[in-house]
């Protein structure tokens, strides 16, 4: 039985191997490379008492079945042998615990680290906050990948590049350098994984976890959220884009960042949803309406058509209710406000966005989707209800 | 009046009609009801397996929307333990404690026919959150909060369905170590009990120890929620990681409640099929005990990415690594049952040595994830999810089949169809390793678990999941039809007695199928009915 298991898996692997990726990553840097030597460690000794194990067995069953072997022996008792396999797989943990432990030991010092950046998980994004240099964005599912993956989308998820695994805006990393991550949540738990780093953490709110990581190679690496945190769990990516310090220098200077920290300067917000915008400040401004209606459809696209659906629609199925002809977005606007200030049941509240991004985004919302109350909301009529 | 009395006698047998199984105290109808109970939620939870496998088939949304995909986890997860396995088995030990200990039925029957009578009023409040405004649970079956917090009017069905199964288990926990102690016929002394008796004496204090913490635990979730405490609320000077730890301690001991049994059934029948005495007994009850003492101390390495300080970390790891140790002394005993025996391969014996070597796959990938370092990377990956089923579907599950199979003649008195039986061995052997295997790969290649899309390069594993896992379902079908028509519809062949050549034990020495009432005066036990048997200068029966 298990040599047949053993063939059929190892016909499909054979089979397969060329077309999809098997085992864990190597990853892109040291401590990376000292997880997968692990994980190949144990494996392969897993396979050694695997391979004796069921040896012994196999044999018995070819061998000692009543046909060849109708008289059974008659023992039942060792205390020698019992002690031997007793002491044996022993030895063999502390020879695995060894390594391990230097591993972890090395995996949780993160010290002396050159770079800190706080991650904060969100239902269901990422934000980055690089705490020295004054730069923080959201990092969103892109587009793309958001319209395929709605049900019966149409879409092939074939056709999308790096399906759910892209994102508006990666979090940008200098190789070569040590770089401190801490982790915490605005909402529920979270876990920020990529593989190619070996980091996994939970980023959980009340808490700063820690990790760190130091880049060996130039390049794009990609993950996801690995804790179950609500409906889009499977939809809020993290891609790192690990670039020469050079670049990362000048990356942090065009974000209005700089390098070595001058944490005195108010951090600047580079939101994605108003990348065409200029450098936003939370000062009330007055806006047109053509403005709030372009920004805001941007702003409904990334944080509201998950649920609302991107034409207003809703999700009956689950509860979600259109906003095409409801009340609150036809009624008055200040309860339109406070609702996406606030939130309601499962809708979170989105107060960590900026005044004119609400103003934008409960303006597009009273006249678009099939809506005409007709107003314009301003940065100012937020800041006063916050 | 001895007339009338003399009838009354007659009216031993069951009550007729519905009542009957109703207000039934009797230990083998309520095992045959716990039995049936499991066999539909089996059924239930495979369904949504299935819905889980269909969405899955392919990259992009098509069939369910990702709520609801939660809600299948979810559900599903709590059917299959507390509905299907955690049934199960004590559907076996109502059968089979009593016999094999020479009681004459339970201790507390009337405390047997709660437990049992509580199981389908808590799993009708839980399934019925499905058809509720937001959907069933959907935060998964661990119910982390401040995710589980967001459930909609499912929680508080959730929450009491919970405690429900928990009272239910306690009963039926608390019937079986009463009866173990205090029960057995003369000579059977605690180191004669079959390993069957011993594991689930020893599961039962598990399920003591633990099934009032996850209630606390539940409870706490509840108030968090209505009653505006902050146990786990950050926001309120609460803890969301206090809840994992608290879950955890009752998580960890459960899933060897999930195992220990089914351990149990593997010591059983793997002797009566190598017609040899099982290797080892004293040690398979230490290495059971040291387990079932572990399983208290690992909680954490759940955890290992929460953010728990260094020495945590170390302490979980290493101590998780020696939890290898009894396991494999299990392993090797009954490998060592096996050698220089006899063996016929009928289908118990075909799933007790699936189970032995598919469980021991699934013990492989628990090594694997007790090293802490990488850990962080198989976490919450498709990896665990195969390591997981790998210990649970062709261990747990398949040692209900064995056991079902290898008592079932005793308990209707007919056969079921042997080719029938290893056909549905072998289909099933092959499509388990099609839907599990596939998933080790998936998760090592960056797949996470619960989610209802994937990135395309995931693709190829997961169509064979799914293949593997519509099979499966499929499969089960000929066991069911083998079951049903032959031995509970009776048209198989007569069971003898003794319907093993190699069985020895109580249950063996009544009539197939076996009486309504067993050992109602203590039996006088003969030395060949002792299973376990010791190299001491008493006791030596030769097993021919």
């Amino acid at each position: 039985m298990g040599r047949l298991i053993w063939g059929l898996s190892g016909m499909l692997m054979a089979s397969l191997a060329h077309a999809a990726e098997y085992n864990m990553p190597v990853g892109v840097t040291e401590i990376s490379r000292e997880v997968h030597g692990l994980h190949m460690l144990i494996f392969y000794v897993c396979c050694a008492i695997g391979a004796a194990v069921f040896g012994v067995m196999i044999y018995s069953i070819i061998a000692h079945r009543k046909s060849v072997h109708p008289k059974p022996a008659d023992f039942h008792e060792s205390i020698k042998v019992e002690i031997a396999w007793t002491v044996l797989p022993f030895v063999i943990l502390i020879a695995m615990a060894i390594p391990a432990a230097g591993t972890l030991i090395k995996m949780e010092d993160t010290s002396d680290a050159e770079i800190t950046i706080k991650i904060t998980g969100y239902q269901w994004k990422w934000h980055y906050e690089y705490m020295d240099e004054g730069v923080s964005f959201f990092s969103n599912l892109d587009a793309k990948s958001n319209v395929a993956r709605q049900l019966d989308s149409g879409i092939n998820p074939a056709d999308v590049p790096n399906y759910l695994l892209e994102v508006d805006e990666p979090l940008v990393l200098p190789i070569g350098k040590k770089v401190r991550l801490l982790l915490t949540s605005n909402d529920v738990i979270h876990a920020w994984w990529v593989p190619q780093l070996a980091t996994k953490k939970d980023a959980v709110p009340g808490y700063i976890n820690q990790l760190w990581t130091k880049i060996d190679e130039p390049g794009i690496y990609r993950g996801q959220c690995a804790e179950l945190c609500g409906r889009d769990h499977g939809f809020m990516p993290v891609v790192v884009r690990a670039v020469q310090p050079e670049e990362y220098e000048r990356w942090i200077a065009e974000r209005g960042g700089k390098i070595g920290g001058d944490t005195e300067a108010a951090p600047v917000e580079v939101a994605s949803a108003a990348e065409a915008a200029p450098v936003a400040s939370n000062e009330p401004e007055e806006l047109t309406r053509d403005q709030l209606m372009a920004e805001g459809e941007k702003v409904y696209k990334n944080y509201c058509s998950a649920c609302h659906q991107a034409d207003g629609s809703g999700m009956a199925a689950a509860n979600f209710p259109p906003l095409t002809g409801s009340q609150v977005a036809n009624g008055p606007v200040d309860a339109h406000i406070d609702m996406v200030l606030q939130g309601k049941n499962a809708m979170a509240a989105f107060a960590y966005l900026k005044d004119r991004e609400i103003a934008a985004v409960v303006t597009y919302e009273r006249n678009a989707l099939g809506n005409a109350a007709g107003d314009v909301v301003q940065p100012a009529q937020i800041a006063a209800r916050r | 009046m001895s007339e009338h009395h003399d009838s009354h006698h007659d009216d031993h047998g069951p009550e007729k009609g519905i009542m009957r199984w109703i207000k039934t105290t009797n230990h083998k109808d309520l095992g045959t009801l716990y039995l049936w109970f499991a066999f539909i939620m089996f059924f239930i939870g495979g369904v949504m397996s299935l819905i889980i496998r269909l969405e899955l088939f392919s990259p992009g949304l098509q069939w369910v929307n990702p709520e609801f995909f939660n809600s299948m986890t979810t559900m599903h997860a709590l059917i299959m333990i507390f509905g299907g396995v955690m049934p199960a088995f004590t559907g076996l030990a109502n059968w089979m404690v009593p016999m094999m200990v020479g009681a004459s039925d339970l201790a507390l029957p009337r405390v047997n026919n709660w437990g049992f009578w509580i199981l389908p009023f808590a799993f009708t409040l839980l399934l019925s959150t499905l058809f509720m405004g937001g959907g069933g649970p959907a935060s998964g079956w661990t119910m982390y909060p401040p995710l589980v917090l967001q459930t909609g009017d499912a929680f508080p069905y959730m929450i009491f369905a919970i405690h429900l199964m928990g009272i239910s288990s306690i009963t039926g926990a608390i019937n079986v170590i009463v009866t173990i102690l205090n029960m057995r016929a003369p000579g059977m002394t605690l180191l004669k009990m079959p390993l069957f008796v011993w594991s689930w004496l020893i599961t039962a204090y598990l399920l003591i120890a633990t099934m009032p913490v996850l209630a606390g635990a539940v409870t706490m979730l509840l108030t968090d929620k209505y009653f505006g405490t902050s146990f786990f609320t950050a926001a309120g000077g609460g803890d969301p990681v206090m809840f994992q730890h608290i879950f955890w301690f009752f998580g960890h001991p459960e899933v060897y409640i999930l195992i220990l049994p089914a351990f149990g059934v593997v010591s059983t029948i793997i002797p009566t099929f190598a017609r040899k005495t099982l290797f080892g007994y004293d040690s398979m009850v230490y290495a059971m005990a040291s387990i079932a003492f572990l399983s208290f101390i690992v909680w954490a390495h759940h955890m290992f990415t929460v953010g728990m300080p260094l020495a945590g970390e170390l302490f979980f790891m290493f101590a998780t690594m020696l939890i290898a140790v009894p396991t494999g002394v299990k392993v090797f005993n009954w490998v060592a049952t096996m050698w220089r025996g006899s063996m016929t391969f009928e289908t118990p014996m075909l799933f007790a040595l699936g189970f032995v070597f598919l469980f021991t796959l699934g013990g492989f990938s628990g090594l694997m994830l007790a090293i802490a370092p990488a850990d962080f990377q198989y976490h919450d990956s498709y990896f665990v999810v195969a390591h997981f089923h790998y210990v649970l579907v062709p261990g747990a599950v398949f040692s209900i089949i064995a056991a079902i199979y290898y008592w079932l003649p005793k308990w209707t008195g007919h056969m079921y169809n042997e080719s029938l039986g290893k056909l549905h061995f072998w289909l099933s052997a092959i499509a388990i390793n099609l839907t599990f295997f596939p998933q080790h790969f998936a998760g090592l290649a960056g797949m996470p678990r619960r989610i209802p899309d994937y990135a395309v390069q995931f693709t190829d594993w997961n169509v064979i999941s799914s293949v593997g896992a519509f099979f499966f379902f499929i499969s089960q079908f000929i066991m069911a039809y083998n079951w049903i028509v032959n031995c509970v519809m009776r048209k198989g062949a007569a069971a003898p007695a003794r319907v093993w050549e190699g069985a020895h034990g109580l249950e063996w020495t009544v009539p197939s199928p076996a009486p309504y009432h067993t050992f109602e005066t203590p039996p006088v036990i003969s030395e060949s009915e002792i299973t376990a048997v010791h190299d001491e200068p008493s006791a030596q029966p030769s097993r021919a």
